[in-house]
């Protein structure tokens, strides 16, 4: 039983964590309509500026402050420079482009970073252990993940819906001309929320750095696993990505860890140690097909589009 | 009347001459890395026309479009593997098996739109992915070893490098013909129909999920014929061959030849895969005049830093890919 506890929250913060990358992704994808498959490559150069920011400083906070601001200014870049030239094409287009944009960010970290990876260490207090629970301890350092990426959900629903900002975020969501017809910057607006979701996708990176290691292409196989959460979620909604993240992040870390002895209940202990790593990996995909055949347009589908 | 001596018309000739010449060169020269770079040129040029069907003509961005050249070179690993040699055997199975997926896939995928689309043959390409690195019985991640090509019975031998090669080629040639055929026949018609207008396609009464449907399968069945080949060609197969990068390549390839073109994703497949063997030594001797040759050396690997804002240049500024430039240019 506690065995199973451990599992789902593992699961929520791998959700947590998927949601950051998501929100991000949506947001671009919500507002400029533009699908960013770059996006796992600001994860990944988050991840590389919090650990060389850290050796600098000594410090993981400080080094992860500096993370996101370097790469908000990177992402900021690459949105004037490249991504601005791309609004109001075809969808077909951004993914070119954006491709295009992985092997050079790739190529790019080659150059500066070099092709071994690098390492993040913790500092002690986050190296730790917590009893959570009588009988269950539990690493201080994914309970901090879970608890950093549940304020910074907040946070993002309170900027959306509550200040000034959300409030032109919307606007331009809905309808850019009339937005920019009252006045509103909008390539500003755009600088900013690709500048946002860029730091987010950082800090969902610098937060993994420590439990994987830091390398070239890390961003790939789970932006994958991001386009898959709002894809469930509903193009566009923040709210939709929150729960397909934890959704997919629940179902993925279960299965890995129960699918096995799930499956030898039904086959043999050789069948199912063969059959199951295969199709735990295959299980959010098949959710994503099944709810794509059942609702087209994700979970909660944005309505103004 | 459409005149027939143009630039672009010149090129593809050119380019024809150039590919049935190969063998002959490589020969002389005794180049072999020549011959093995452009047979697998010729299989991957298949494949992008396969996805131009559905890409170019029908407007269907497939982001998985890789797997098949999985479900294709898989059928003929496995079947090789079990001690089925025969070729009149796997490559009937190699078609049936990508048919069938691509059956299976476009049945579901097709009912969305958009970026919908595209990221559930993502995920379908994925899910197959990880079922081939879960394979363990035919080498899971680390791929399985092919110990000889098909076999046909004596009627055609494959190991003949320069014979695998003409078979390749006319395959490709029958490809491009069966492609342009099926683009301008009716059915053809329909599916770019659809793709500039779907609901008013069907308000005329065409069921157009029905025919873009037949056309993903014939474009997957395509491409596992090429599948088929490439596993043939490299004597292995591994997951690496449903890679989503794979599916991205494929996608450059069809775009920078240029969407919608009977020659375009040949032209694409020579100039991305060409490209990805002449950038390094091109950045080489560019970079030479200007600094030391190990430095020059060292530049040149980092290519990809090049060839990534190619692609982002081509999107921007080439919309119909090199074979709209040709045409361009031969209009002044």
């Amino acid at each position: 039983m506690l065995l199973v506890l451990e599992q789902c929250l593992n699961g929520l913060q791998f959700g947590l964590l998927l949601f950051l990358l998501a929100a991000g992704l949506t947001l671009v994808f919500g507002i400029m309509d533009l699908v960013n498959l770059a996006h796992g490559s600001l994860y990944m150069v988050g991840a590389y500026f919090a650990a060389t920011f850290t050796a600098w400083t000594g410090s993981f906070i400080v080094g992860a402050l500096l993370a996101l601001g370097a790469t908000l200014i990177v992402g900021m870049a690459v949105e004037v420079i490249a991504m601005r030239r791309l609004y109001g094409r075809d969808h077909l287009d951004h993914v070119l482009g954006t491709f295009g944009l992985i092997l050079f960010f790739n190529e790019l970290v080659r150059i500066i970073w070099g092709p071994a990876g690098m390492s993040l260490q913790l500092p002690g207090w986050l190296n730790a252990w917590i009893e959570i629970l009588p009988d269950l301890e539990y690493p201080t350092y994914r309970i901090a993940i879970i608890v950093t990426a549940l304020v910074v959900a907040l946070f993002l629903y309170l900027m959306v819906m509550r200040t000034r900002l959300g409030m032109l975020i919307r606007a331009g969501a809905s309808n850019r001309e009339m937005t920019g017809a009252l006045g509103i910057n909008i390539n500003l607006l755009y600088t900013i929320v690709f500048g946002l979701g860029a730091a987010l996708a950082a800090l969902a990176g610098l937060m993994q750095a420590p439990i994987q290691t830091v390398q070239i292409g890390m961003g790939e196989n789970i932006l994958i696993l991001a386009f898959v959460v709002i894809i469930i979620g509903g193009i566009g909604s923040i709210r939709g990505a929150f729960i397909a993240a934890i959704l997919v992040g629940l179902i993925d870390t279960l299965g890995r860890a129960f699918l096995p002895d799930l499956m030898r209940l039904f086959m043999s202990s050789r069948g199912a140690s063969q059959v199951a790593p295969a199709l735990s990996s295959m299980l959010i995909y098949l959710l994503m097909a099944i709810v794509l055949v059942v609702r087209p347009a994700g979970l909660f589908p944005v309505s103004n589009k | 009347m459409t005149a027939w001596f143009t630039l672009r018309n010149v090129v593809v000739a050119g380019l024809l001459i150039v590919l049935a010449l190969v063998p002959v060169y490589a020969s002389v020269t005794g180049n072999a890395f020549l011959m093995t770079l452009f047979t697998r040129i010729v299989i991957l040029a298949m494949a992008a026309t396969s996805l131009n069907l559905i890409l170019g003509y029908g407007g269907m961005v497939s982001f998985g479009h890789a797997v098949y050249l999985g479900f294709g070179g898989y059928a003929v690993g496995i079947l090789a593997q079990e001690g089925m040699a025969s070729g009149f055997l796997q490559w009937p199975m190699a078609l049936a098996a990508s048919a069938l997926f691509a059956l299976i896939v476009g049945a579901l995928s097709l009912r969305t739109r958009g970026v919908y689309f595209i990221m559930i043959t993502l995920a379908f390409a994925q899910l197959a992915y990880y079922f081939a690195v879960g394979l363990e019985r035919y080498g899971g991640d680390d791929g399985l070893t092919i110990q000889r090509r098909s076999q046909f019975a004596g009627l055609i031998n494959l190991s003949n490098r320069t014979v695998f090669y003409y078979l390749c080629l006319l395959l490709l040639v029958g490809t491009i013909y069966l492609v342009w055929r099926l683009a301008n026949s009716r059915f053809g018609l329909v599916i770019q129909g659809s793709r500039s207008n779907d609901r008013r396609m069907q308000a005329i009464g065409f069921p157009t999920y029905r025919y873009r449907l037949v056309s993903f399968v014939i474009a997957g069945t395509i491409c596992g014929f090429a599948g088929a080949l490439l596993a043939n060609h490299t004597g292995f197969i591994s997951p690496a061959i449903m890679h989503w990068t794979r599916s991205g390549d494929l996608i450059v390839m069809v775009v920078l030849g240029g969407m919608a073109s009977s020659f375009g994703p040949l032209i694409g497949a020579v100039a991305l895969l060409v490209l990805e063997e002449t950038l390094p030594p091109l950045i080489r001797l560019i970079a030479f005049p200007f600094v030391e040759q190990p430095v020059a050396l060292k530049i040149s690997e980092y290519w990809q830093i090049v060839l990534g804002p190619l692609f982002l240049l081509v999107v921007l500024f080439a919309r119909g890919g090199i074979n709209g430039l040709l045409k361009a240019v031969g209009r002044d």
